[in-house]
């Protein structure tokens, strides 16, 4: 197995950790971690793809590392917006679950 | 046909495009008054361009192509208009330019005043949603149409919480995070296509993808991604609320336009990427849950107590309409652009226009009244003729009277159901109508009810908003004219046809029929008065109650993700056994 | 080919900490297995041979994102006690662990199932990258093959960032956001922010200069500026600008509307939307990253800063 398969495939599992955390818990902060996990799981196996096809005298593949460095970027902002607007929910209603209130009167 | 070279007309697709960001970076630049003012100058010259393209894409008479560059795909990027993008383009484009003018009351900013952060965010969003979506459409790219996606969130859920509210800063949060999970799937699938086939550009795609594992768990991945941020039952689980709860403008945004995004995406995907990996059997499944939606959908529509609400949870019921055509356009075992594709199109865009009607409708009383409670609305009517009216010419639109958008759309796919004998898509199309009008006779009878003491503290709203949310909705209601081009002529009938008018009538009773059996309190009811329920409402309203309960357990976060997950692995199964055949 | 020991290490090691990540009770230990799996994660890229990539990763994907994370952390107000409350059922637990060891096992069998020789545009880029006039082939791929992706990643951050803003309180609009540091004058952090921002600053140019034909580039050295200004801020030397001074405005949006001038110029000369006329490409890539390291600097910044919260219109 060459290095770049070792790392695909702990991509895999990097995608499946984040995934099973984005889904089980409960509060937004750690399903955003968890959200992050999941998405350097994409990014790692994007990048051994990348390391899958060096040629042409390059260690690797540019366009998948020009792509995930816009990738990793977008992810910082998603990251950033979700964390303004976690952290506005707790000073608003000192209560960050996502579940809905039981519906008044009824 | 040539999908590589740049074609004459093509240059005007970088410019639509990017004029709505220009737009966007300029009104951040100049703050204050200046950014509705360059948001009112944007929208006539986006419109116009929009209506170029389709110009020149009708003198080309082949689909447009940009080469950004110069640079020729796989190692550049092209920017491609074909029949769906192009109508896309326009109905967007007039779309946006109706919401803009029934912002203008909500928020506009008054000569001298100083900038407000509910209407810089809001033009500023509006413009970004708009230069998001013009991606979507015209991207010939997968990686592009990732950060066109990613757009497209980033500037809908601020505008979910606009007006600041603890609740609505929950809807957005829960929005955020699970748009943000589909598109994290939707860029895996993108990533496995590239190792697997070397090239993100989606017509070289679909010269060499062909069935296997990489193709089937990429086209799972995706589809399941995009069902989340198009948010079709089961996993709705953030749409309600959203929707429910934004200003109306925001919300008419959202429903009518911010959806429509995600789906665009899910049709390339099928039809032009991996028309010939998708089976049968997988796009049942898609039509199956949108036939869900419409189902639970309406009926938890006719139990709200808000008006917002039941018109958030209408959008969710017509979003199942927008995935009926899949099983219907198949032919040969691949999917092709013909009339069910079509049918599909003119349902997005009868919706898009149909919803933004309603949801201004919606916040033109709730402005006047202060509040949406259905059950008060009584006396509206009389109050504000023209917003009942929008409201009453929305939902026509929707249940497909003709000559609307929808009407047409219903009639290529019963041809379609008909032609390869699905019968059950027959009954779903006829039977789909009802439970639209449910909600819509339910609302209009409570509009239409004489109030017990005459209307008080009734705030006067504006004239050009409530033309605004009437003229979206006759647009959706006379669709049907406007694809007299593109489409069979000989499908619009008399619009007074005794088998049409027949069939319009039965579907008004039936949709009565549902109201008064599930709506909350019974429709004969006098405002306030004490009533007792039938044998038979009792049992309806027990069946109402149960699957209200289903839907709030199937929004529960947990349910939906596992959801999610599961059919994933039924698209998988469903690709791969579909394909043995 | 056997893998070296290193390799398996590391990979052990970045499940753990994922794994970590993802299940620990205490939300701060969480977020810092996070932030050392972020760095782990940087010299993943190296091994991978993607320098540039390591360097974005360890600059934003770890170093801002794990601040962004821990300054939430500490912000939490005791919701994490109410959420533990709101824990599934075991059996949801399992069932959700089986649907995600699921969808790992479809990866894997994609990933083992990819062909061989990989596809891969390594040959196009290095035949094309001699008329963009630059040597780094991924500032190639960004600015010349791809630059419409480039500009829209702008597009996205302003957008994020306009986002972040309409979360403010009405009464704090135009106001600065974050809190109002305070440290000892004669302090330690104090010093640390008067004799690293010139040496940071310094590092930022380099980076920035030197990513045209090395690794190198604007985000990493973009990323290193803000931190800077950040280190500035907290250690009281400076403030949190208004959000409605004209020179934050205007820097914000001075790099995407560059982009797009540029990109009309190359159209008027040739012939294509952000083409480049021979000889051309270099200073007008110059001319690109030169607009957009401002714009990413504030704009990075200010997303670590959040909403307005004091002030107000004046």
């Amino acid at each position: 197995m060459s290095v770049e398969t070792l790392f695909a495939l702990a991509a895999c599992a990097l995608v499946g950790i984040g995934l099973y955390g984005l889904i089980v818990q409960p509060h937004p902060l750690r399903k955003l971690v968890a959200f992050n996990v999941m998405g350097s799981g994409v990014f790692v196996l994007f990048g051994a793809l990348a390391m899958r096809g060096a040629e042409a005298g390059m260690a690797a593949d540019p366009v998948p590392q020009a792509l995930l460095i816009t990738a990793i970027v977008v992810a910082f902002a998603a990251t950033s917006v979700t964390v303004a607007l976690l952290l506005r929910l707790i000073e608003s209603t000192d209560n960050a679950s996502l579940a809905d209130e039981p519906s008044a009167g009824d | 046909m040539e999908l590589w070279t740049s074609t004459h007309g093509g240059a005007l697709l970088p410019a639509a495009v990017l004029a709505p960001f220009v737009g966007m970076l300029l009104g951040l630049a100049l703050g204050g008054r200046q950014v509705q003012r360059v948001a009112f100058v944007l929208m006539p010259l986006a419109l116009v361009l929009a209506l170029g393209l389709a110009v020149a894409w009708q003198r080309e008479g082949q689909t447009l192509v940009y080469l950004l560059g110069g640079w020729a795909p796989p190692l550049g990027i092209a920017l491609r208009a074909d029949g769906p993008a192009v109508a896309m383009l326009l109905a967007v484009a007039g779309v946006v330019c109706g919401i803009g003018l029934f912002a203008r009351a909500d928020f506009g900013t008054p000569v001298g005043a100083p900038e407000s952060r509910a209407a810089f965010s809001y033009w500023l969003l509006l413009m970004a949603v708009w230069g998001a979506l013009n991606l979507v459409f015209v991207s010939g790219d997968l990686f592009t149409l990732y950060v066109a996606l990613e757009l497209l969130t980033f500037a809908g859920v601020p505008l979910v919480c606009l007006a600041g509210s603890g609740e609505t800063l929950r809807a957005a949060l829960r929005y955020m995070l699970f748009a943000l999970c589909g598109s994290v799937l939707y860029l895996l699938g993108a990533v496995l296509l590239y190792g697997g086939y070397g090239t993100l550009d989606m017509p070289l795609l679909a010269g060499m993808v062909r069935p296997g594992p990489v193709a089937w768990t990429a086209l799972a991945l995706m589809t399941v991604g995009l069902l989340a941020k198009t948010a079709l039952f089961p996993l709705h689980l953030w749409l309600p609320p959203a929707h429910g709860g934004a200003p109306a403008a925001a919300s008419a945004v959202l429903s009518a336009l911010v959806i429509k995004g995600s789906w665009f995406l899910l049709l390339r995907l099928w039809f032009d990427v991996m028309p010939g990996v998708a089976t049968l059997g997988a796009a049942q499944l898609l039509a199956g849950l949108g036939a869900a939606a419409i189902v639970v959908g309406s009926i938890v529509a006719l139990r709200q107590k808000r008006l917002k609400l039941l018109v958030a949870y209408s959008t969710m019921a017509q979003i199942g309409y927008l995935f009926l055509m899949f099983p219907l356009a198949f032919e040969a075992g691949v999917l092709v652009h013909g009339a069910a594709l079509s049918a599909g199109l003119l349902q997005a865009i009868s919706h898009a226009t149909a919803k933004a009607g309603m949801f201004m409708a919606a916040g033109l009383v709730y402005a006047a009244l202060g509040h949406d409670r259905i059950a008060d609305l009584a006396g509206v009517a009389r109050a504000m003729p023209l917003a009942v009216m929008a409201f009453a010419v929305s939902g026509l639109a929707l249940m497909g009277v003709v000559p609307s958008g929808a009407y047409l759309a219903k009639k290529l796919l019963l041809d379609a159901a008909e032609g390869s004998g699905q019968w059950w898509w027959t009954l779903v199309l006829q039977g789909g109508a009802v439970f639209t009008a449910g909600y819509v006779v339910l609302v209009l009878v409570n509009m239409l009810r004489r109030p017990a003491a005459p209307l008080q503290g009734v705030t006067p709203v504006s004239i050009l908003s409530q033309w605004a949310a009437l003229g979206l909705a006759l647009c959706s209601l006379l669709l049907a004219f406007a694809a007299i081009g593109p489409v069979s002529t000989e499908l619009i009938k008399n619009p007074l046809d005794a088998r049409d008018l027949g069939t319009t009538l039965l579907v008004i009773l039936g949709g009565a029929l549902l109201a008064l059996a599930l709506s909350r309190r019974s429709l004969f009811a006098a405002a306030g008065a004490p009533h007792r329920d039938g044998a038979v409402r009792r049992v309806t309203m027990v069946l109402g109650m149960a699957l209200e309960q289903f839907d709030a357990w199937v929004r529960r976060w947990t349910s939906a993700g596992l959801l999610m997950l599961l059919l994933a692995g039924l698209f998988v199964g469903l690709l791969r056994v579909g394909q043995a055949a | 080919m056997m893998v070296p020991v290193v390799s398996v290490v590391v990979v052990a090691l970045l499940l753990w900490l994922a794994v970590w990540t993802v299940v620990a009770r205490d939300a701060f230990l969480a977020v810092a297995a996070f932030v050392v799996y972020g760095l782990l994660l940087a010299l993943v890229w190296v091994r991978l041979a993607g320098v540039d990539v390591a360097l974005t990763e360890a600059a934003i994907g770890g170093g801002l994102t794990g601040a962004l994370l821990l300054g939430a952390v500490g912000r939490l107000r005791g919701t994490e006690a109410a959420a533990t409350a709101e824990r599934s059922s075991a059996g949801t637990q399992g069932v959700a662990l089986v649907l995600s060891v699921g969808v790992t096992m479809a990866l894997v069998l994609c990933v083992l199932a990819l062909p061989e020789p990989a596809p891969t545009m390594a040959p196009q880029v290095a035949h094309k990258l001699p008329a963009t006039g630059v040597g780094n082939p991924i500032t190639g791929v960004l600015l010349a093959f791809r630059a419409l992706d480039t500009l829209l990643e702008a597009v996205v951050l302003v957008i994020a960032l306009i986002g972040v803003w309409s979360l403010a309180p009405d009464r704090f609009w135009g106001g600065r956001p974050g809190p109002r540091y305070t440290t000892d004058p004669d302090g330690i952090l104090a010093y640390l922010a008067r004799v690293l921002p010139p040496i940071g600053i310094v590092i930022g140019i380099y980076l920035f200069w030197a990513g045209a034909d090395h690794p190198g580039g604007k985000f990493q050295s973009a990323t290193i500026l803000a931190a800077m200004w950040m280190l500035v801020q907290m250690a009281g030397l400076g403030d949190a600008p208004r959000i409605d001074s004209r020179w934050v405005r205007g820097g914000v949006v001075i790099g995407p509307l560059v982009f797009v001038a540029v990109g009309l110029f190359g159209a008027w000369t040739a012939g294509a939307f952000l083409g480049y006329p021979d000889g051309w490409a270099k200073p007008m890539i110059v001319a690109i990253e030169v607009a957009l390291l401002p714009t990413l600097v504030l704009v990075l910044a200010l997303l670590m800063n959040g909403p307005p919260s004091r002030g107000g219109a004046r």
